[in-house]
């Protein structure tokens, strides 16, 4: 995804092991018994359910976004009504990582 | 215009596949989620290599939309329909482009491509064939879109509706959160700037809020001045179409404008004032 564009790729951008650099970033993966969830959407929401960005999931179930540094709130919809949701913490340099299971 | 005549639900949708006079569009920047599966008879826009040109910063011109519509086979009398991912953010900007270029017959898939996949609707892979057309484009409408010099005529004077994350607008993020953030453009947002995110008009399905709660929304909340003209900004213009899509199509005010250069240009023009932090 280039840097003229706003859309959110399947799984959010890609990126290399050691690319933190000045990003906060916040990633992972939404499994089903152990399974990748590929259908469904990853939102990152503020205080007071504040939405800050959503990604469609990838293949694996993966996700990814470059967020303030902060507390943030993870939550996944998938379909059949499934929803799950998780407190996250992004800083500056850091890849905070978190497996969601629904 | 009003609700009922731009925009569509799935099930109107289902029953309009493969009818004659319709045709139903995917538009995305990334546009590997069509290719992995769309709704039946579906063909796809990519709104980067098919709406942008190419060499300048612009939109394809007149001819360049007619030769594209032409090829996809769409006509001057199809009704277009148009969903897409993110919340239907490039499918509103295509709707918009649509406008801008004199198609009448086009409506919104509500929800987009998320609220048809939450719903788990059928998809496909086929890529239906379409006969060419011989379509005729007018000159844009100048009426729907804004320049960067009447952006900065409009500081104080009309409504600036700026679309991004309070993030964004305060100057904290330079791109959606789910983008990385190292680029060239100063942050913040234009002086006296009201901030609406995008997503406030939008359920987490992706459909559109009421009326009436839109409306609380902009004028009630966020103190928009529904008599006077407005202009909606985001970073690159799409976001910002949604939210030109609700504010023109949906509430039905009558001088709304996309400023589609949005902050990419004027975070990065010398000389224009620029507040930070949250707005006033």
């Amino acid at each position: 995804m280039s840097s003229d564009g706003c859309g959110a790729p399947a799984g959010g951008v890609t990126i290399t092991k050691d690319a933190a650099g000045k990003e906060a970033i916040v990633e992972g993966h939404v499994l089903r018994d152990g399974a990748p969830v590929a259908t469904g959407y990853a939102r990152l929401l503020g205080t007071g359910d504040e939405f800050v960005a959503e990604v469609p999931l990838g293949e694996d179930g993966g996700f990814r976004f470059f967020a303030a540094p902060g507390d943030w709130t993870l939550r996944v919809l998938a379909p059949g009504g499934v929803r799950a949701e998780c407190a996250v913490s992004a800083d500056i340099g850091q890849i905070t990582t978190v497996e969601v299971a629904v | 215009m009003s609700r009922s005549d731009v925009l569509v639900d799935a099930d109107w949708v289902e029953a309009h596949i493969g009818q004659p006079g319709y045709v139903i569009v995917e538009v995305d920047e990334d546009t590997s989620a069509y290719d992995n599966g769309h709704i039946p008879s579906a063909i796809k826009i990519d709104w980067k290599k098919d709406l942008q040109d190419p060499v300048r910063r612009d939109f394809v011109d007149r001819t360049g939309f007619e030769a594209l519509l032409s090829e996809r086979g769409i006509s001057n009398d199809d009704t277009v329909i148009l969903y897409g991912g993110n919340n239907n953010w490039f499918a509103a900007y295509a709707y918009w482009y649509f406008k801008l270029y004199g198609h009448q017959n086009v409506v919104l898939l509500d929800g987009g491509r998320k609220k048809w996949e939450l719903d788990s609707r059928e998809l496909s892979k086929d890529v239906p064939s379409r006969p060419k057309t011989d379509y005729t484009a007018t000159e844009q409408d100048s009426s729907l879109r804004a320049l960067r010099d009447e952006v900065i005529a409009a500081i104080g004077k009309r409504n600036l509706v700026d679309v991004r994350s309070p993030d964004e607008f305060a100057g904290r993020l330079l791109a959606p959160a789910h983008l990385p953030q190292e680029q060239a453009q100063r942050g913040g947002h234009i002086p006296t700037a009201k901030n609406v995110p995008w997503s406030k008009a939008a359920n987490e399905d992706g459909t559109f809020k009421s009326d009436g709660d839109l409306t609380i929304l902009y004028k009630d909340d966020a103190g928009v001045d529904f008599s006077k003209d407005t202009i909606a900004y985001c970073r690159i213009g799409e976001r910002s179409a949604h939210t030109w899509f609700v504010l023109h199509e949906i509430l039905g005010l009558p001088n709304v404008k996309n400023y589609d250069g949005s902050w990419t240009e004027y975070g990065s023009l010398v000389g224009v004032p620029i507040e930070l932090g949250e707005g006033k």
